[in-house]
């Protein structure tokens, strides 16, 4: 093969690629069959995107390790400053908004922040010396990291983003080594915690919220509704769905978001059982990868920021897949790949490409590369 | 980064624990990858059936049609009700967001004015989310369509073609026929078919409507059809025929019917016509009465309180639920009595205006007495004294028997909600009611259809109808279908034949309904006028000068012709004053059966001294009573005094006191 075709191009990662192709593509079927069989709004739309962010995550993957490691810290003050940048023109402008506009693009900060989150965790536990991380010291700075952008984003208020950026951080403190008591204390006390700020701590109307979640069909036309019309579109399907183009909860506007956080919903009506599976099976290659990129990694922060950023995507797929067949309250969070929506799949590209960068660079104990 | 001895070891050993934990991380996200797949199996499989269901549910709307009632029509084919077609507008409160505004905006679509805007609000806070509240029906298509081009931005407003009841004759069947609207929450309750909630759905509230609900509304349609998740309507997918109720034809001559109402005109009143040969119910009015047009519309506020507010109550039937001293229309069946007891016609009486029974003197109605009185006289001239003496002397007994063999009492078979059937006194029923004995005074008021003695007018009609064939002719509403034949009452030929003569010569001789003579040349009317006291006078009888609920009611029964009675006839006029009220409109109405032009040319007249038909004078009436509650309302939030609103009042109002 390398024959025939230049080395630059040989090398490419092309399994992932495919990888990915074939899953956008599938979203691109999703959105055509959303739209009712049309190309607009979504379908040519989402593709056009993947394409372009497809070319940005290939060049990110020609940069080096070093590179990341050098632009961890900045690149995440930057976006600390965007995030502010937000909340400022939200409260001069009067009302809380999530976009800022460069003018050229539009850019969601707080996504922005799921990778940035990732690569200035690693590259603290990177920095910090092995013999500390069992200290307090490799402890405080992940909680002054998170402190900042949490804050800012749950000002907005994005509550689903704040968990995602803070399971990230945690994911790779953990993966750094902190004791693995502080992870077994923090979820019994979370255990605990959690009814009691339930009965305690919330006002009635946040409680009827997280009923309704447990049964949606309680209130079917109020706020269950998103989980019930989900529901019936996913059990509707069976087994081999209802065919390409006749999914009735998404042509008949009884699903909302039937092209963005629900496409699931809209993918399983028509695709069924198989449709679901496969696309699970899709995810789990995925994740295969960007596990054993991680691992394949040489140098710590490789290591840490290749899982960290796998699973940043993970949780994308594994919040939306829960929310849309009930087992999660509604919380803004898109499906990668299928979901119609620009800021989600540039952030996700971004994972990808970084991933592609450490696949490419597993890296050397010399801190060479290759 | 300088790697010393001591951190490679360290380094090695995070190294371990990072593939350690990595590996962790991989089993969890591969077991939530189980989890959300065993989850989507579980729905998708096992629960596949139930959220098909769902999603066919969501995706298909059932409406059904409401099926068109079946048509009531009179003996000759006339519609008594039919349908009409109607463009109409409905909410379902269950699907609304913004009750206000949606309100608002159909109020100025449609200009309802501000009654009409209360008692939809009413309506709506009152209705459980499955009831359709009715806004407005019998729209022309300009309306209606402004409303359904904006239906995306009215979520529960259904405008819809359909059929509504129409009653062509309004106000003169209303009793008798009833009328339709809306299931009720209880209706619902006890029958939970979605028909009953169905806008443009009406059942049979009262009267024939109501007893024969079940062959008249027919069976409804259905369109299913797939809609958007905003209601919006995709494509019809399959739709059936609704199956129109059954046509049922009543004995009713409609126009009898509706001439008899007219005729009665402001009094309040009843008419019943019978035909001497089968019992068909020929006519069978009640004035005042409702307008089942509005009833069935849904009725307004005002209008309700209108109707609940006059003295002439006409909420009440009251042809079978009106119960009035007979009078003096029982004489004839009291002589019969007589006869039948043994008395011969020619015995006679002197009356001298009165008769000592007991300790008290019972007047006979002409003060300076009747002189010598037989039974016939005893008829036409109605003396009192007559039957007074007579009575004592036969008993009780064989009067009571008389009265129920030939109606009074008794309940009839009709296809009627109700009917009261009155009392014939005799001294058992006494006892067991009153647990007191029978007098002679009880005999002598019950003899002259007084104290005790009650009876509404289809049993007067019936007494009459069966004095004037000796038949047991039962009265019918239903044309068709089997009947038994009518039996004989068993009453000598020639007992039957002096008291036809006696009634003639109350009309066409020397009696007290000589003006009841019909303006025809070969039919002669045969007839008994009845004044029955309401209370007692001290300052003698209840004539027009005394306030209306305290004059005599006017009674008249008869049959005509004389020779070979053809049709029986009772009118009723309470408070009327006299027989002379009654007597006047049983004439005009016998003289429709045999030449209606005459008998319009009458009404014609009549009605223009009255102000109107009956409709012109419930418009005027109505009217009239919408500026009172205004001028009270205007009383009650100050904005006039009482002293300046009696005049205004006055004037706005002329036909009130009545």
């Amino acid at each position: 093969m390398n024959d025939f075709i230049p080395a630059p191009i040989a090398q490419l990662p092309w399994k992932t690629i495919l990888l990915l192709l074939v899953m956008a593509s599938f979203g691109f079927v999703v959105l055509y069959s959303a739209a009712g069989g049309s190309l607009t709004p979504w379908a040519g739309l989402h593709m056009v995107r993947f394409l372009v962010f497809l070319t940005m995550a290939i060049i990110f993957s020609r940069l080096k390790e070093n590179f990341w490691k050098t632009i961890a810290f900045p690149v995440y003050i930057v976006v600390v400053i965007m995030l502010l940048g937000v909340e400022l023109i939200g409260a001069v402008g009067g009302g809380s908004q999530r976009w800022l506009n460069l003018g050229f693009i539009r850019i969601q900060p707080s996504e922005l922040m799921k990778p940035a989150i990732i690569l200035a965790v690693a590259r603290f536990y990177d920095l910090l010396p092995a013999g500390q991380i069992r200290t307090w010291g490799a402890i405080w700075p992940l909680l002054a990291l998170l402190a900042f952008p949490c804050a800012l984003i749950l000002l907005q208020p994005d509550l689903g983003t704040t968990i995602t950026v803070v399971a990230g951080a945690m994911t790779v403190a953990f993966l750094a080594g902190l004791p693995m008591r502080l992870f077994v204390g923090g979820a019994a006390a979370i255990a605990v915690i959690a009814p009691l700020a339930f009965f305690f701590g919330l006002e009635e109307y946040q409680q009827r919220r997280v009923t309704t979640f447990l049964n949606p069909e309680n209130d079917p036309l109020g706020a269950g509704y998103h989980i019930s019309q989900s529901k019936i579109a996913i059990g509707s399907g069976g087994v081999f769905g209802k065919g390409f183009l006749n999914g009735t909860q998404s042509h008949l506007d009884y699903l909302p978001e039937g092209h963005t956080d629900f496409v699931f919903a809209t993918m399983a009506e028509e695709w069924g059982l198989m449709g679901g599976v496969a696309v699970l099976f899709g995810f789990f290659l995925l994740f295969r990868w960007g596990l054993g990129v991680a691992m394949r990694a040489k140098t710590r922060f490789s290591q840490l920021a290749a899982a960290g950023l796998s699973t940043t995507i993970f949780f994308y797929v594994a919040i939306n897949l829960m929310m849309v067949m009930g087992l999660a309250p509604v919380v803004g969070i898109p499906l990668p790949f299928l979901s119609h929506g620009g800021s989600s799949m540039m952030t996700i590209m971004i994972c990808i490409g970084i991933l592609m960068a450490i696949d490419r660079h597993p890296g050397r104990r010399s801190g060479t590369f290759g | 980064m300088s790697i010393t001895g001591g951190k490679t070891i360290s380094g090695a050993v995070q190294a371990l624990t990072f593939s350690r934990r990595a590996t962790i991380i991989g089993g969890l996200q591969a077991s939530i990858g189980v989890l959300l797949a065993g989850r989507m199996a579980y729905i998708s499989v096992a629960e596949n059936e139930r959220y098909q269901l769902l999603s066919e549910s969501n995706r298909v709307n059932l409406t059904l049609v409401p099926p068109r009632r079946g048509w009531l029509i009179d003996r000759n084919g006339k519609p008594i009700a039919n349908n009409k077609t109607d463009f109409r507008v409905d909410l379902i409160p269950d699907r609304m967001r913004d009750k206000d505004k949606t309100v608002a905006t159909l109020a100025q679509l449609l200009s309802l004015d501000e009654e009409e805007i209360d008692r939809i609000n009413k309506e709506l806070e009152q209705a459980t989310s499955f009831q359709p509240v009715q806004v407005a029906t019998g729209l022309d298509w300009e309306s209606f369509a402004a409303v359904s081009v904006r239906l995306p931005d009215l979520p529960g407003v259904s405008p819809r073609q359909g059929f509504s009841r129409f009653y062509p004759t309004g106000a003169a069947v209303g009793h008798l026929v009833g009328y339709v609207g809306i299931a009720s929450a209880e209706d619902y309750k006890e029958n939970p078919d979605p028909i009953l909630v169905t806008p443009g759905y009406k059942i049979g509230k009262d009267g024939i409507e109501k007893t024969f609900e079940d062959r008249l509304q027919g069976k409804p349609g259905a369109k299913r059809v797939e809609v958007t998740a905003r209601g919006k309507i995709v494509r019809e997918l399959d739709s059936r025929p609704d199956i129109p109720g059954k046509a049922m034809q009543m004995t009713l001559d409609i126009d009898l019917q509706e001439y008899a109402a007219r005729r009665l005109g402001p009094e309040s009143g009843s008419v019943v016509v019978m035909d001497c040969e089968t019992g068909d119910i020929l006519a069978m009015t009640s004035m005042p009465s409702f307008d089942p047009n509005s009833f069935s519309d849904g009725i307004g506020q005002t209008e309700y309180g209108m109707l609940r507010d006059d003295d002439h109550v006409p909420l009440r039937d009251k042809s079978l639920k009106g119960l009035f001293p007979p009078g003096s229309t029982i004489k004839p069946m009291v002589g019969l009595a007589f006869l039948e007891a043994g008395l011969s016609p020619d015995e006679a009486v002197n009356c001298n205006g009165g008769l000592r029974v007991g300790n008290r003197r019972f007047r006979c109605w002409n003060r300076r007495g009747h002189g010598r009185v037989d039974m016939a006289k005893g008829i036409y001239q109605s003396c009192d004294v007559y039957f007074y003496h007579f009575a004592q002397k036969i008993g009780m007994n064989p009067i009571a028997l008389m009265a129920n063999r030939l109606g009074l009492g008794q309940e009839f078979p009709l296809p009627v909600t109700n009917q009261f059937y009155g009392t014939v006194p005799d001294p058992q029923w006494k006892m067991k009611k009153f647990d007191k004995s029978w007098q002679a005074f009880d005999t002598v008021n019950a003899t002259i259809g007084q104290g005790y003695m009650l009876a509404n007018p289809l049993q007067l009609a019936v007494m009459s109808a069966r004095i004037a064939t000796g038949k047991k002719l039962m009265p019918h509403l239903l044309l068709g279908g089997k009947r038994k034949p009518v039996e004989t009452l068993n009453i000598e030929p020639e007992h039957m034949a002096y008291i036809h003569e006696a009634m003639s010569q109350v009309v066409n001789g020397g009696g007290t309904a000589r003006r009841a003579r019909l303006p025809l040349d070969d039919v002669k009317l045969a007839g008994k006028t009845g004044t029955a006291q309401v209370v007692n006078l001290d300052f003698g009888r209840g004539g027009k000068d005394v306030a209306w609920k305290f004059r005599d009611h006017g009674l008249f029964v008869c049959f005509a012709p004389v020779d070979n009675p053809r049709y029986a006839a009772a009118v009723v006029i309470e408070h009327g004053g006299g027989s002379g009220s009654a007597y006047p409109v049983a004439r005009d109405v016998m003289t429709f059966l045999y030449d209606r032009e005459k008998a319009m040319s009458v009404l014609t007249d009549l009605e223009k001294s009255w102000g109107g038909t009956i409709n012109e004078r419930m418009d005027k009436k109505m009217t009239a009573y919408r500026a009172k509650i205004a001028i009270e309302k205007a009383i009650a939030e100050g904005r006039i005094t009482p002293e300046g609103a009696v005049a205004t009042g006055d004037t706005a109002n002329p036909e009130m006191g009545q």
